[in-house]
């Protein structure tokens, strides 16, 4: 190793991503140069990923705190107490760029690491889900107009990448949670354009834990030994530090554009710098998994620690900070997977299945022991100190030293500098529908169109039912519904029972609607927001706790800083109306293709809420013929930003018409008493593609026709909004157009007795609309301008809403 | 009646079939590295990946060494059942005819699928066929609400890679006329193409059972179906005597 390699210099750190201002900080942090090794290691705990540099202080405004919190945000994952000494801990997390580049891999550890950070904590993962978004498929739809053969390009044709993007991450998502026996219970997908270049791969995961065996990440216990779990070391993700051992240092090259060791990425990074991608083995991580829970279930471990982005450097130098003690490493004991590694890349490598753990000197044997039954590598690496460094070893030589405050703490934190832009920087989507459809053709057309088709062909790739707690599988209710039973109990004997015989249980859903964030950041994250509690009130459930993950693009430019302020204030606003507190959480910022711009803001919202008695779980489908049909809630919909504007080839407005909060949380609060009452047979939460669109939901969900009359009343006196106007054309009165296909928050379509639906009408704004019943959707609307007819069949309806299964035929 | 449960290393669904089981017996989970039975009176091969899957479905497992016992166990007649990746482990170990093939459609696919039960007179289907109420008929062991009755249509959900069940001719001409095609999945639910719809099959003795579809996860309405608990209902059966049927030795 040369003098050169050892010492780096300025060029090194711009090449790894750091500015010449915090190069210099460093240097002054370590009283001179940094060596290779310590200079690897700043980088990446001084990356946007791993230090948060320009989104933490906008996310120490959210509200964190609450009665059901039990683990807050700055843990692997946040946990909520959900009764019977127990807790759900959860969290979203992004893999966005591993898999633009290599799909199948890059979701699959998507899921591998999310596990990770729920078992970290201590608690048994038992669900997954996953919010995707991809560039336009451009299905070939009957329903729509057919592309020009200029839009089909090269390649395959357009939306060919698309395609191949989310066939592959459908897979890579099901490889790992099907393979490691976790269910994936719900998710969520959108598809449009400024997805196209840098699709979005977000995945949630949540499990289940004795309150007293939650276990936390500090490093306690000066003497005590730091032990290096799972799979072994190899140079896997590790393709920016590479820059370290070149001998081409300093140019002008940025390895880690492509694939950054922390989701970070160089806006003007091109695809043919292929990286290294991490791959997954979920047969390890099953093993390291269960080898984990045990450990901890016979109490062999003082901290547990997952390792993911930036690997040993960051899980290590979290631990000590954490527990505000010093940690060794001697690199020379982690099991490698290749000879000769460098130090600094054992510390950054990013191999996947690997745990860190903090163990008193006298449990070490018993640790390998358990290591060995499970099959999983095992190693001590290195002891807790009261020096307060970080301190590496390679063969007892010392290979670099750093203070943990600086490494963890330093990293200089950056202020946004926030304007809103002129006009909306997205363009305006191609036309596909036309203006003369009727409000037939309209309806079929949104059920085919990519982002409201039926998700069947994807989730019917997962297991959703093993540990049998699923009591609401995908397009069975608004959310999913699992019991709280531990593990593989019986949902109905045995496991967590109050003395009447109800079955507790937990509702989750996960949502956000890109496209009306970029439309208007605050109240678009207001509605992702409301749209999760819609979801958990129609199953019956109440908010808890929320998790999120921003995802949005360079926050150095005005207008996405502005984008992500506006997204983070609604999500603060949304998060204490609704008492559901952020319990952790994840950013991924520099979302934006090469030429294509930055991704929609994209802010995901997992929302976890408790029911006392999953066997009153809602269904979204009508159950019984002869319900009636109401419309509850304070819906004011809008073709704002709607998917029917989008049809229309509208472009998308600078403002969405404001949400009145407490207003539409009072209309979930109605509709989930009324679920956990049993009154209702069906509850369903109205959203892309409006009233219409809902009910032929309602209608395939539970295969019944339905008979619905929009009288003039339903208008009101204002008749439609501004919005409608604009829809003039000869197939549709603009009143119906907003009436049928707007959107909004706030809406409920539910069905049941006519008793029931008016006592909750007693407390909720409500229109009755008919009944349920035959094998077809009537929809009739009488407005002052005259009036539409819908009438199709639910064969027509389930043809249409099948449009998905092009993508994997 | 006790049930032993297999638990190898990448084992999914054996804690499902634990407490499946335990709805009509005893039941404990056996260690892939251990060959004692523990007195099992019969056996569960669960579902999940059992090594990884590496190699082939099944491939490693059959090689384990509770495997090795329970391949003797059978051979002496005790009654063993292969749900999944069990139903994998036991075509490799040659306990059962055939083997499973990559679905038609070579993508993992779960749904919930409808039975038909051609045999009904057998070890793992004897409380399936015909009207019969096993709770009321003292056959489970737990007092549930929802009521279990015994149905010639088993609505059980199925979920995986390599479930296209096949057998060279002879074998299948062999496997009819000993009447060891026990399931077949109903029309238009055969999703993984298998030979003649073939979901669960039978060895010639009778005493050893294997299908794809996943009854473990069908023995409460609450989670979707209890229809697969008259598999277990009816082991439970065999062992105790309570059934004679000519297709089990037991």
């Amino acid at each position: 190793m040369s003098d050169s390699a050892t010492f780096p210099g300025l060029d090194d750190a711009l090449a790894l991503g750091l500015t010449e201002a915090e190069y210099e900080l460093i240097c002054e942090r370590q009283g001179g140069p940094p060596n290779q090794v310590e200079l690897a290691m700043y980088s990446l705990l001084w990356s946007e990923h791993c230090a948060y540099k320009h989104s933490k202080k906008l996310l120490r405004t959210l509200p964190t705190e609450g009665p059901s919190v039990v683990m807050g945000p700055g843990e692997n994952a946040g946990a909520v107490d959900v009764g019977n000494g127990l807790v759900c801990a959860f969290k979203v997390e992004s893999h966005n760029h591993p898999s633009a580049v290599e799909p199948f891999q890059g979701a699959a550890t998507g899921v591998g690491g999310i596990l990770r950070d729920i078992f970290a904590i201590g608690a048994r993962p038992i669900a997954v889900l996953d919010s995707l978004r991809f560039g336009e498929p451009h299905l070939k739809s009957r329903y729509l107009s057919s592309l020009d053969e200029g839009d089909r390009g090269g390649n395959g044709g357009a939306g060919a990448r698309s395609r191949y993007l989310l066939d592959r991450a459908v897979a890579g998502i099901g490889h790992y949670g099907n393979s490691i026996g976790v269910p994936t219970i719900g998710g969520e997908v959108y598809f449009e354009a400024p997805y196209e270049q840098n699709c979005l791969v977000n995945a949630m995961a949540l499990g289940i834990a004795k309150r007293e065996q939650l276990v936390t990440s500090a490093a306690v216990g000066v003497g005590n030994v730091v032990l290096l779990f799972g799979a072994s070391t190899g140079r896997d993700g590790i393709g920016g530090a590479s820059v370290l051992a070149s001998a081409e240092l300093g140019s002008a090259d940025t390895p880690w554009a492509d694939n950054p060791p922390g989701g970070y990425q160089d806006e003007d990074s091109s695809v043919d710098k292929r990286p290294t991608v991490q791959v997954g083995d979920p047969f390890e991580e099953k093993k390291l998994m269960e080898c984990s829970l045990e450990l901890l279930e016979r109490g062999l471990l003082v901290s547990l620690q997952d390792l993911g982005a930036a690997g040993l450097t960051s899980s290590a130098s979290e631990m000590a900070s954490k527990g505000e003690v010093g940690i060794d490493i001697d690199v020379a004991n982690v099991p490698l997977r290749e000879a000769d590694m460098e130090p600094f890349e054992i510390m950054v490598s990013e191999s996947q299945e690997r745990m860190l753990c903090v163990v008193e000197p006298t449990n070490v044997a018993a640790v390998l022991e358990l290591c060995e039954k499970w099959e999983v590598g095992g190693a001590p690496i290195g002891t807790v100190t009261d020096s307060g460094q970080m301190r590496i070893f390679k063969a007892g030589q010392p290979v670099g030293s750093m203070p943990v405050r600086a490494l963890v703490d330093d990293c200089p934190l950056y202020d946004l500098e926030p304007v809103k832009p002129e006009g909306t920087p997205y363009p305006a989507p191609k036309a596909l529908l036309s203006k003369d459809a009727t409000a037939s053709e309209i309806l079929l057309a949104l059920l085919a169109s990519a982002n409201i088709a039926s998700r069947r062909p994807l989730f019917e790739q997962y297991d959703s039912v093993v540990q049998s707690r699923t009591v609401r599988r995908p397009e069975q209710g608004d959310a999913a519904v699992l019991t709280i039973a531990p593990h593989g109990a019986p949902a109905a004997a045995d496991g967590v029972h109050d003395t009447d015989g109800a079955v507790p249980g937990i509702a989750v859903s996960i949502d956000c609607n890109g496209r009306r964030v970029a439309a208007d950041p605050y109240t678009g994250t207001v509605a992702a927001v409301l749209e999760c509690a819609s979801n958990l009130a129609c199953v019956g459930a109440r908010p808890l706790g929320t998790t999120n993950n921003l995802n949005f693009g360079n926050p150095e430019k005005p207008h996405i800083a502005w984008q992500l302020t506006e997204a983070v204030r609604g999500l603060g606003d949304a998060c204490r109306a609704l008492q559901a507190p952020i319990v952790g959480g994840n950013v991924s910022l520099y979302n934006e293709g090469t030429s294509a711009g930055p991704v929609y803001p994209t802010p995901v919202i997992g929302m976890v809420g408790e029911l006392p008695d999953v066997r009153a779980a809602g269904r979204s489908g009508f159950v019984r013929a002869g319900d009636a049909i109401a419309l509850v809630g304070p819906f004011a919909p809008s073709l704002d930003a709607s998917e029917l504007a989008k049809l229309w080839g509208w472009e998308l407005p600078d403002r969405l018409p404001p949400i009145d909060i407490d207003a539409v949380a009072g209309a979930q609060a109605a509709v989930r008493e009324a679920v956990r009452s049993g009154a209702l047979s069906s509850a369903h939460d109205i959203a892309e593609g409006g009233l219409a669109v809902a009910l032929a939901e309602c209608c395939l969900g539970g295969d019944f026709g339905a008979r619905v009359s929009l009288g003039e009343e339903f208008f009101g006196a204002e008749g439609a909004d501004a919005t409608g106007r604009e829809a003039g054309g000869s197939g549709i009165s603009p009143d119906s157009a907003v009436a049928l296909f707007g959107e909004g928050s706030g809406g409920f379509l539910v069905s049941g007795g006519e008793d029931a639906l008016r006592a909750l009408g007693a407390s909720v704004p409500m229109w009755t609309l008919g009944s349920v019943g035959g094998d077809v959707l009537r929809i009739e609307c009488l407005t002052r301008a005259g009036g539409e007819l819908i009438e199709l069949s639910l064969s027509d309806l389930d043809q249409a809403h099948g449009a998905l299964a092009e993508l994997f035929a | 009646m006790k049930f032993g449960v297999l638990q190898f290393p990448g084992s999914c669904d054996e804690v499902d079939a634990l407490h499946a089981a335990r709805r009509v017996g005893d039941a404990e989970l056996l260690w892939h590295g251990e060959r004692d039975l523990k007195g099992a009176d019969a056996i569960v091969v669960p579902g999940g990946f059992s090594y990884g899957d590496y190699l082939r479905a099944g491939a490693i497992a059959r090689f384990s060494p509770v495997m090795e016992s329970v391949i003797t166990f059978a051979n002496d007649g005790g009654l063993v059942l292969g749900i999944c990746n069990g139903f994998q482990v036991l075509c490799e170990a040659h306990l059962l005819p055939g083997a499973l093939l990559p679905n038609a459609n070579l993508r993992f696919t779960s749904r919930q699928v409808q039975l038909d039960v051609v045999e009904s007179d057998t070890a793992f289907t004897c409380a399936c066929g015909g009207d019969r109420d096993l709770r009321a008929e003292g056959h489970l062991s737990v007092s549930r609400d929802s009521i279990v009755e015994a149905r010639s249509t088993l609505s059980i959900p199925a979920k995986h890679s390599w479930g296209r069940y096949y057998a060279d001719e002879p074998t299948l001409a062999s496997m009819q006329e000993h009447g060891q095609v026990v399931l077949r999945y109903a029309s238009g639910e055969n999703f993984n193409g298998s030979l003649d719809d073939i979901a669960g099959v039978l060895n010639e003795q009778g005493n050893v059972f294997g299908l794809m579809p996943h009854p473990e996860h069908a023995v409460d309405e609450l989670t979707g179906s209890s229809d697969g608990l008259c598999i277990f209902a009816s082991m439970r059966m065999a062992v105790e005597g309570t059934h004679s049927g000519s297709g089990a030795r037991v």
